[in-house]
């Protein structure tokens, strides 16, 4: 018993000098962050603090929608943030970002520069948004089950792999399917268009297995379908886990997201800011944080490092010319947005 | 009745957490995005797509609660005649699987009936099958039966094992056969028993989306969903009210029917 309390003892006075330790170290400043849950190497932010005596307060978030409601409460100041596409054209398009010297920035070459222009559908000047991750939505099929090399998104409609397809469970990416291999663009807000795209979706729902998010890669991985429309991210793990599937982004083209940060209007020190996210670029780091999320980077000095086999898994560095059709999702109008929600409830009431 | 101060905290609870939300769910209901009032939200259940999703909902509900009632009835005779060392067993292990999350044991039926799934492996071992269940209503009745069914048997036996065994055997004396025995006996003197059971999966069944959404494949669409969809993913939070009222108003009408014929056979076991 006496022992226990001793060790306690011993327990409890370390871990106040362990605090006062840290309490004691030159703070020269706080950031709060807030970014999307494990999406980004814990390890990165003691570099951060150990090399600038900036001080990190970390926060997560699941969703977007989530990140926006949290960060329009107002409850907590948030300085920087990292969302996606949509969402950071939202915050620009509403003002609760501020604009910055990314020009200055020490790192920006990593960045290659197909990315900041992919950033300026919603950041037109690039001043608001630093790439940090991005990806495409494709097909992830097996190809013990599909003999022929898929490259359109015909597969999905031409009835050959009835009940063994599997489409994502929202309603953009499965619009967006359809409307890219219709030929239209996915951001239209042509009701004929749309509506064109949702017959098709009708016509194929009776072929799709399952309506799936997060368990779609899971069904193929396990060899339960023969495709099914994924996120670039997911088809590396699932690559990983079944050496026999392969993903593509068909040749009409498709989704591509883009993860970024911006500086909050929150934010009292721009700079201190800035000097966080030019860390982010460093190639060191960018790999670190790369090496934990295995999704594609934007950064093109981490790529020329990687090994041969990394760099040619088109789920992480994607061919250029996969890239020609696809489109970011942007804002749609309120009447768009209802329209969509009522034909995706005609298509699952079917 | 000095101890007023005890009730305190439920008190709260229930303005906080029942009365609160109620209130809310029912204004947001009545009005429309530019806060006027109407009816549109809580009358938008007869729109065809709506009407559908409902009509499924009531449809598996029913079923399922059929379908626990007929497994129910025997699970509890069975029960009843273990002797007590072994009844207390049987019923921890009926209870056991509740000690684990729901999503978990649902997530676990659907690797059980996928088409490559542990179900199409036995049967592929007697040369029978492979089945498609997954992602069809049968899965999700399934599922559904399975997560429901230990709310069915525990209320139903609790009323048997209330039966006095005199009254089964002053029934036998005057020369009824078991089957008489369970039909004129058994099976009304614990009728409170199976209406509470019936309460308890009705209602849930009626109103779950999650067992749809992960052994339906997204592919059925329950009026959960479509309440979901409109919170989540529509963000119209007004019809999605509007439809949890008129949910709630179908679940009391169908109850009034549940209960009419038993309030007056004294309280019932669990509800």
């Amino acid at each position: 018993m006496k022992k226990r309390v001793v060790l306690f003892g011993i327990t409890a006075a370390l871990a106040l000098g362990l605090l006062c330790g840290c309490g004691k170290s030159e703070k020269k400043g706080t950031l709060t962050v807030f970014n999307y849950g494990e999406y980004m190497d814990p390890e990165v932010l003691d570099i951060f603090e150990e090399e600038t005596g900036i001080e990190i307060k970390y926060e997560e978030a699941l969703t977007p929608e989530e990140m926006y409601s949290k960060y329009i409460s107002g409850a907590i100041g948030y300085d920087l943030l990292c969302t996606s596409d949509y969402m950071l054209q939202r915050l620009i398009d509403e003002g609760e970002l501020q604009p910055f010297d990314i020009g200055s920035m020490e790192y920006k070459e990593n960045i290659g520069d197909k990315y900041w222009e992919i950033a300026r559908d919603f950041d037109p000047e690039n001043q608001y948004v630093v790439p940090y991750f991005w990806g495409t939505v494709g097909i992830l099929y097996d190809m013990t089950k599909v003999k022929e090399p898929v490259d359109s998104w015909e597969v999905l409609f031409n009835g050959q792999y009835a009940g063994d397809l599997i489409m994502q469970n929202s309603i953009r990416d499965a619009y967006m399917v359809a409307l890219k291999y219709l030929g239209y663009s996915l951001n239209t807000t042509s009701e004929k268009e749309i509506r064109e795209a949702h017959q098709l979706l009708l016509k194929q729902e009776p072929d799709v297995q399952a309506y799936l998010v997060d368990e779609a890669r899971d069904e193929v991985v396990a060899g339960n379908a023969a495709m099914a429309v994924v996120y670039s991210g997911e088809a590396y793990l699932g690559h990983e886990y079944n050496e026999n599937l392969e993903y593509v982004v068909p040749k009409e083209g498709s989704n591509i997201w883009l993860d970024g940060w911006g500086i909050t209007k929150y934010c009292k020190d721009k700079d201190m800011a800035a000097q966080f996210l030019d860390f982010l670029c460093r190639e060191d780091i960018a790999e670190k944080n790369f090496e934990y999320i295995y999704y594609s980077t934007p950064n093109e000095a981490v790529i020329e490092n990687m090994d041969e086999e990394l760099k040619n898994d088109r789920t992480i560095v994607p061919e250029e010319s996969s890239m020609d059709n696809c489109e970011l999702y942007l804002q749609m109008t309120p009447e768009i947005t209802e329209l969509y929600n009522d034909l995706w409830k005609e298509l699952k009431a079917n | 009745m000095k101890r007023k101060y005890l009730s305190a905290p439920y008190l709260i609870w229930v303005v906080g957490f029942i009365l609160l939300p109620l209130v809310t769910i029912a204004v947001s209901a009545l009005m429309d995005k530019n806060g006027s009032f109407t009816l549109e939200n809580i009358l938008s259940i007869i729109d065809p797509i709506n009407r559908q999703a409902l009509l499924l909902s009531l449809g598996i509900a029913f079923g399922c609660t059929v379908i626990c009632v007929l497994l129910a009835y025997p699970a509890a005779m069975v029960l009843k005649s273990l002797h007590l060392d072994k009844k207390g067993f049987a019923i921890f292990i009926l209870i056991l699987p509740m000690w684990m999350n729901f999503i978990l044991r649902i997530l676990a039926w659907q690797m059980i009936l996928s088409n490559n799934g542990v179900l199409n492996l036995l049967l592929g071992k007697l040369g029978i099958g492979p089945l498609h269940i997954s992602n069809s209503w049968v899965a999700l009745m399934i599922g559904t039966v399975y997560d429901f069914l230990p709310f069915m048997i525990l209320p139903i036996f609790n009323a048997i094992s209330d039966i006095d065994e005199d009254t089964i055997e002053a029934a036998r004396d005057l020369g009824a056969g078991s089957k008489a025995v369970f039909w004129k006996v058994i099976l009304p003197l614990s009728a409170p028993g199976m209406v509470s059971g019936v309460i308890m999966v009705f209602v849930p069944a009626m109103t779950s989306f999650v067992i749809a959404d992960i052994l339906g494949g997204g592919k059925l669409q329950l009026i959960g969903n479509i309440i979901e969809q409109e919170f989540t993913k529509s963000m119209n939070w007004h019809a999605g009210s509007g439809l949890s009222i008129s949910l709630m108003i179908f679940v009391l009408v169908s109850l009034a029917f549940t209960m009419k014929n038993d309030l007056k056979d004294k309280g019932t076991t669990v509800w």
